[in-house]
């Protein structure tokens, strides 16, 4: 339909009083603000330390209703998980990421825990995976689809458990976007110069407000979003 | 644009005035919404300057609007997908329809949108064969009732619990006719375990988008349920339906606008779901969309660039508006008789409707303010709403239309008890109701109305002044 495109231009165009494109100038203007995009006003309140950014962290995802366990590095990560699904009453199967980062924990040390790394399907109850980056101002986690990470997996099960090195906590959404073009840049995955397929920032455990404004969990996605927050990203 | 009942907002209005079940809904999504809207912001000291900068970023994109959809473009096709320009709904639809054929898609998920409401892209679909399964709650819900939203962010909430536990008995016909279904939880259970299934069956996923942002070639979607991304994620096609005005020029930019919208809308910090969606899979991707398509929506915007109305064009779809309209909060969404209901569809619907079908609209507002203090972009809707009367008389409308936007007008004017349940009085007039609400059929509200009929209807001006004066 480019006789609709030219259309819609024109309108604009005529509706802005220009007869044409904008000016040279003015486009080598805009082209620049979207080379270096300059970030706008960011809230002050997680210009804290970097400790107090994981509690900010913390305590706000805890505010949507997110659990989280912290642990000191990744060889408690599987024990921790194995009590975690034992108190929520899962099962011990789990649907996990393929992702590299994930492998540093022993999972062989929980021998009851069945672990499925792929794509997961509609009986699969519980999916963990990695986040790349987190945010502390709002307690929002970052997920960017690729070979390591299918999006199904944050979105399919009942139950998303996540584990998150605490050095990946930033603290604002702008720090994502920085991290991302840091990815391109250094021609990570299969990016070619692109966003990821899908960036999902997750705050909290899906929810709705449709019936009477009652506030109820797990309305299409996850009822339940488990943080294990990992003070040290080695093995241990 | 089928279905529109706007030009009989005043027989609409009467009708949902006498509906016990809209007062109660009504009364209890108020407070929630208001209440947390003030909470949001009282935890944020920044707000009000982050609204500056927003209003301010929306001034810049629509100065630069082609420029920016023209990268947008480039950008989305860089990415591997594909961008339709609609100049009309009728567009749109045939767009759909096609992407559509040429999968031989027998069925369709939508996520929530406003554009799709807007374009009746179910109602194309369902008269071409083709199955659209609304996935939101509030979606669903009115779906299966065959009714429109009633509000931008909460379609369905006019309706009671009891109301949505009816509809399901008689949608749900599969399931055992004696289960318990009267709480919210088991509601919900039973909407999402019927959905889930129809969440792999669909070949085509169609989503709104809350921004596109030209420097990626992206389309962002913001929801709280997660059905947008099971839409978009598990059918082989993802459809972004956007109207051209939702362009961002960059991620940051986004991000100004993402602090004010959840926390305008329903009071919370951040939606649960924020979703940047970038072309079609990638060659090692596990999952995604096989094909992404964006279809750029004018249907009659281009035409309010330039002009009075160019400063609606800002609007962000948060519905604070109509959260906070003391109109909205009597007579429902439904009597606007359209997509859009509160101040923003007053102003919008006849831009896009027309004047003749809702040119009237404008008259149903007390002029209280109170929209432009909340709107997170800043928009004067009463000017803008003002300026809809002036030009409603300036263009010598027809006879019929002239004389309902007057008769309108009047009926607002002639109702104190609207202007009432905008101030204090509100809360005891409401429990007044609650207490009587065995003989609410009787519209109590409306007899003490009559009272007032005879009285000459004041000037616009005059009912701000009382408004000043009663704060
Ligand atoms: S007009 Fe303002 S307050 Fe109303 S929906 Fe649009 S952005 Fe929100």
């Amino acid at each position: 339909m480019t006789a609709g495109r030219d259309e819609i231009l024109g309108a604009i165009r005529r509706s802005l009083g220009r007869s044409g494109p904008v000016d040279d100038s003015r486009a080598a203007e805009l082209r620049a603000r979207m080379a270096k995009p300059a970030r706008n006003l960011i809230p002050a309140r997680a210009d804290l330390p970097p400790s107090e950014v994981i509690d900010l962290f913390r305590s706000q995802a805890e505010g949507v209703f997110a659990t989280v366990d912290r642990v000191a590095d990744m060889s408690e990560v599987p024990q921790v998980l194995t009590e975690y699904l034992k108190r929520e009453n899962l099962p011990s199967q789990v649907v996990m990421a393929p992702d590299p980062s994930l492998d540093q924990a022993p999972w062989d040390n929980q021998p009851l825990l069945e672990i499925r790394r792929c794509l997961p399907v509609e009986s699969d109850m519980v999916s963990v995976t990695s986040a790349p980056a987190a945010i502390a101002e709002t307690g929002t986690l970052a997920m960017f689809s690729g070979a390591d990470h299918p999006s199904t997996l944050n979105f399919l099960p009942e139950t998303h458990v996540v584990v998150l090195p605490v050095n990946r906590i930033g603290k604002n959404y702008e720090d994502v976007w920085d991290l991302i073009r840091q990815r391109i840049a250094d021609g990570e995955g299969d990016l070619n110069d692109l966003m990821p397929r899908t960036v999902n920032l997750i705050t909290g455990p899906s929810r709705s407000g449709d019936i009477e404004q009652t506030l109820l969990l797990g309305a299409h996605g996850p009822r339940r979003l488990h943080i294990i927050l990992v003070d040290s990203d080695d093995a241990a | 644009m089928s279905g529109s009942t706007t030009s009989q907002f005043k027989e609409n209005a009467v009708r949902q005035l006498a509906d016990v079940d809209l007062r109660q809904a009504l009364t209890k999504s108020k407070g929630h919404f208001t209440g947390g809207r003030q909470n949001a912001m009282d935890k944020l000291p920044e707000f009000d300057a982050l609204r500056d900068q927003a209003r301010d970023l929306k001034d810049h994109v629509l100065e630069n609007l082609d420029f920016y959809l023209e990268t947008y473009e480039q950008n989305v096709i860089a990415s591997g997908g594909q961008v339709h320009w609609a100049r009309t709904a009728k567009d749109a639809q045939d767009i759909v329809l096609d992407i559509c054929r040429s999968v031989d898609a027998t069925s369709v998920n939508k996520g929530k949108s406003m554009i799709g409401e807007e374009c009746d892209i179910n109602e194309a679909l369902e008269a071409n064969g083709i199955r659209a399964v609304e996935t939101d709650l509030g979606e669903y819900i009115i779906q299966i009732r065959n009714e429109r939203p009633s509000h931008i962010i909460a379609p369905a909430v006019h309706l009671t619990k009891a109301q949505v536990e009816t509809s399901f008995r008689e949608t749900h016909t599969h399931l055992d006719p004696d289960r318990i279904l009267e709480e919210p939880p088991t509601l919900l259970e039973e909407a999402r375990t019927v959905l889930r299934k129809k969440y792999f069956e669909a070949e085509v996923g169609i989503t709104g988008a809350n921004f596109l942002v030209a420097e990626t070639g992206s389309s962002i979607i913001v929801t709280n349920e997660g059905n947008g991304d099971l839409s978009q994620l598990l059918p082989k096609v993802h459809i972004v339906l956007a109207s051209i005005e939702k362009v961002v020029p960059t991620l940051e930019d986004a991000s100004t606008f993402l602090r004010v919208l959840a926390r305008s809308a329903t009071g919370q910090d951040f939606s649960v779901y924020t979703t940047v969606s970038t072309g079609p899979r990638r060659s090692t991707d596990p999952d995604g969309p096989e094909q992404y398509h964006v279809i750029l929506l004018d249907n009659g915007r281009t035409g309010m660039l330039g002009t009075e109305f160019h400063e609606m064009l800002r609007c962000i779809r948060c519905g604070a508006c109509m959260n906070h309209c003391p109109v909205y909060q009597s007579v429902g969404g439904h009597a606007y008789g359209w997509v859009y209901p509160g101040p923003m569809g007053a102003v919008l619907s006849p831009s896009l409707l027309g004047v003749d079908e809702a040119g009237h609209l404008p008259n149903a507002s007390t002029f209280c303010g109170r929209c432009e203090e909340v709107c997170p972009v800043r928009i004067p809707l009463p000017k803008l709403m003002r300026h809809w009367r002036e030009r409603e008389f300036e263009r010598h409308l027809t006879p019929r239309a002239a004389r309902t936007g007057i008769r309108l007008w009047a009926f607002f004017a002639q109702r104190p008890g609207l202007y009432q349940m905008a101030t204090g009085l509100q809360m005891r007039l409401m429990g007044w109701m609650g207490r009587r609400k065995g003989r609410f059929s009787s519209v109590p509200l409306a007899k003490g109305w009559t009272k007032y009929r005879d009285l000459p209807a004041p000037e616009g001006k005059t009912f701000q002044q009382q408004w000043a004066g009663r704060k």
